[in-house]
């Protein structure tokens, strides 16, 4: 937990002397070694829970008393238990992979120290997130991840970037700085919500008093809930407030992995399943995040379909990814929903690491359609990226198959209309990201191949890969279905964590085995059609996607400009925001009315200075009949006073 | 014995002067003889009281306070002296540069 803060403060503190005098590899490796020791202890502590009994697996641990101020005492203290654990494994594992990576990815950069320590920072961050054992510890890790996403898009500051009412990637920081705000903002007001009501931020006095304080479905713990929802919609891009992400992609590949894909986007998740008892009580809230979950999977998926940035394009399906996510916290399955989270973690790093490579060996070139054939000059990046593509498509045996398919499982028990969305939003998943694969790995290439020296990345780019792509291989096994002949070691992990919140909820999951069966059928067969229509509209017969193009028309336009909503928010929020900030604020507000007042006081204390500076005549003499009249009303008064 | 009342009616008077003289008067070394006045009317009443109530102490004081006064009164006149060399004159009318 400490280790990340030190790599941050040698980093940022020492990191320019290292760099100059010691070599960029060194900032790299003290970086990757913190994480690493992080990544470490998590496991230990994991190993350590392995062996005791279930309802013993729950730890506090004080640091110190932060705030202590009358009727409010916030701890930093730091709370283990099954949830917490399994972000903690994701999150030291992943970024200790994406440290390493990035020590080649970066390399030649001048600001290879800045980069590791705000990664470090970010790590920092989110450990506080995930291993906070109140809401306003939490925040505080929230925040701070906010700061290093905001600083890490940045990154190469003076670098352009195109988008609406973009032009260089530090405006791109600042555009996710501020729609995550707005969520923020909606999460601040759930926390004093919470504190108006339980008189404290802790999470075992609050979940504790929940069920006795409020009833199912009772509006304060809606509100509460819906809030703290719209919080989770910002960090973690769904919608209304996902129109960041896309252009977070402005900031190094690694980042993108990190950040944008594997860790922070998934805060938003762990919250509500952390909160799952508020969320017991807020049957509507739930429902709207089920309802918001699955819109935003199938609406990003389907801006996925045509982008030709290869960035962009995992982009939107991380976004598409999170929606599953929410789906599945929605309809109360909230270990499914962290086991996608994991599982999601896994293979998309890895796209991103992959796609990463490719950029890097492409010198910087990000448009699919400069890309093709990189299959025989990439054979490393091509089979990891391969596994990622089949696991996140939901092919049997990989992670995304078991993940996905508890989550529409459960969706399915909870409605058909969600499952029909979920399904459909499987089908479009296989479709762009083979799109994305074909038109990356395969045919001829469209580059220029006399000129680039295309080659795989060196081994410490390439390991990270080779052992993500593993884990996006065996990380579903370890939540294999009971249909299936699996164990569901980890929804029986998880139970005890969210055994208060199931009591809660009415619904009971029951979906017998043919059920089943026949649900991981057809959402096999779609991922399989998938990828066979992307195979033949981009490989096969390349005049079929130009058909398949003009068969939607005009859709294919609005789809390639994202639904224009970027233009939309430009319009209806940013233009109007600006306007009114300029003429009524600036000019009015600021310049008559706050400028006034200062000018203002000034001339008052002018003008009474003016007639007062006549008492000082110079004449010393005047000012000692002063001091004389004074000492005879003085004394005069003491004398006829009493 | 004289009385105390008269000594304190000597001081007054004394004091009064003194008062009216630094008030009044444009000459800055005149001004400096009322101060002066005022300050051995302070003395004057200190002594009568210290007789009266027949602790010497108060006597000794006084002794202390003129030695004092006398370096005043040289650092005073030494002021008085630059003023003049400065500007050729005595009378405080002309040194009023102490304000706006």
């Amino acid at each position: 937990m400490a280790s990340p803060i030190i790599g941050v403060l040698i980093n940022g503190l020492f990191g320019s002397f290292i760099q100059k005098k010691l070599g960029e590899k060194v900032v790299g490796v003290i970086g990757s070694a913190t994480i690493g020791l992080s990544f470490i202890c998590a496991i230990l502590i994991f190993s350590n829970m392995l062996g005791q009994p279930d309802d013993q697996r729950r730890h506090v641990y004080d640091i110190y008393d932060w705030i202590s101020t009358g009727g409010l005492t916030v701890g930093v203290s730091y709370l283990v238990d099954q949830i917490s654990i399994v972000m903690l494994l994701v999150v030291t594992g992943v970024s200790f992979f994406i440290h390493i990576y990035s020590i080649g990815y970066m390399q030649g950069d001048r600001g290879v120290f800045r980069f590791f320590a705000y990664l470090n920072l970010f790590v920092f961050a989110m450990l506080n997130l995930v291993l906070a054992d109140n809401y306003l510890l939490m925040f505080l890790g929230w925040e701070g991840v906010g700061l290093c996403s905001y600083l890490l898009i940045g990154f190469w500051y003076d670098k352009k970037f195109e988008g609406v009412g973009i032009t260089w990637t530090g405006d791109a920081g600042m555009k996710a700085f501020i729609v995550n705000r707005i969520g923020d903002f909606a999460f601040l007001i759930g926390m004093f919500l919470v504190f108006a009501d339980f008189g404290s931020f802790n999470f075992d006095t609050v979940f504790g008093a929940a069920a006795s304080r409020f009833t199912t479905g009772d509006a304060a713990v809606t509100w509460i809930a819906v809030l703290f929802f719209i919080g989770a919609t910002g960090k973690s891009a769904q919608i209304p407030l996902y129109i960041w992400l896309p252009d977070a992609m402005a900031g190094p590949t690694p980042v993108s992995a990190l950040i944008h894909a594997a860790t922070m986007v998934t805060a938003g998740v762990y919250m509500i399943a952390r909160s799952a008892v508020l969320y017991a009580l807020a049957p509507t809230a739930m429902l709207i995040v089920a309802i918001v979950g699955a819109v935003t999977a199938i609406y990003a998926a389907s801006m996925g379909l045509v982008q030709n940035d290869i960035k962009k394009v995992l982009a939107y399906s991380t976004i598409s990814q999170l929606g599953y996510m929410f789906l599945a916290v929605g309809v109360g399955a909230f270990g499914a929903g962290l086991f996608h989270l994991m599982t999601h973690a896994f293979f998309k790093a890895l796209l991103f690491l992959g796609a990463g490579a490719i950029i890097h060996a492409l010198h910087e070139e990000q448009d699919l359609r400069n890309m093709g054939g990189l299959k025989t000059f990439m054979p490393g990046t091509y089979k990891t990226f391969l596994l990622a593509s089949l696991a996140i498509s939901g092919i049997p045996p990989l992670a995304g198959f078991f993940s996905k398919d508890e989550i529409l499982s459960y969706a399915f028990a909870s409605s058909p209309v969600l499952w029909v969305i979920g399904a459909i939003t499987a089908f479009l998943t296989a479709f762009y990201i083979f799109r994305l694969f074909i038109m990356t790995f395969e045919g001829k290439p469209r580059f220029d191949v006399h000129h680039l020296h295309v080659h795989d990345a060196r081994a410490t780019m390439l390991v990270p890969l080779w052992v993500l792509g593993v884990l996006s291989v065996v990380g579903g096994w370890i939540g294999i279905p009971s249909v299936l002949g699996g164990g569901e070691n980890f929804d029986k992990f998880l139970e005890p964590a969210f055994e208060n919140a199931q009591a809660k909820m009415s619904s009971v999951f029951f979906t017998d085995a043919s059920t089943e069966y026949m649900l991981m059928i057809v959402s096999v067969l779609l991922c399989i059609g998938g990828i066979y229509l992307a195979y033949a509209a981009y490989r096969k017969r390349p005049e079929l996607s130009a058909k398949l193009r003009r068969s939607v028309g005009d859709f294919y336009e609005i789809l390639l400009n994202k639904y224009y909503i970027d233009e939309i928010f430009q319009a209806i929020v940013v233009r109007p925001l600006v306007f009114v900030s300029d003429r009524y604020l600036r000019r009015g507000l600021d310049e008559i009315v706050i400028d006034g007042t200062v000018n203002g006081v000034g001339r008052i204390v002018g003008f009474f200075g003016k007639i007062l500076r006549r008492v000082q005549t110079g004449f010393v003499q005047n000012y000692a009949l002063i001091f004389v009249i004074g000492i005879i009303i003085i004394i005069g008064f003491l004398i006829y006073a009493h | 014995m004289v009385p105390l009342g008269y000594y304190i009616g000597l001081s007054t008077v004394l004091f009064t002067i003194g008062v009216v003289g630094v008030l009044t008067l444009r000459n800055a070394i005149v001004i400096f003889m009322s101060v002066e006045l005022m300050l051995n009317s302070v003395n004057l009443s200190l002594i009568a009281f210290s007789a009266y109530s027949g602790d010497p102490a108060g006597q000794i004081l006084v002794f202390f306070v003129i030695a004092v006064a006398a370096a005043e009164s040289a650092v005073g006149l030494a002021i008085i002296i630059a003023l003049f060399r400065n500007k050729l004159t005595v009378n405080i009318d002309e040194v009023n540069v102490l304000k706006w």
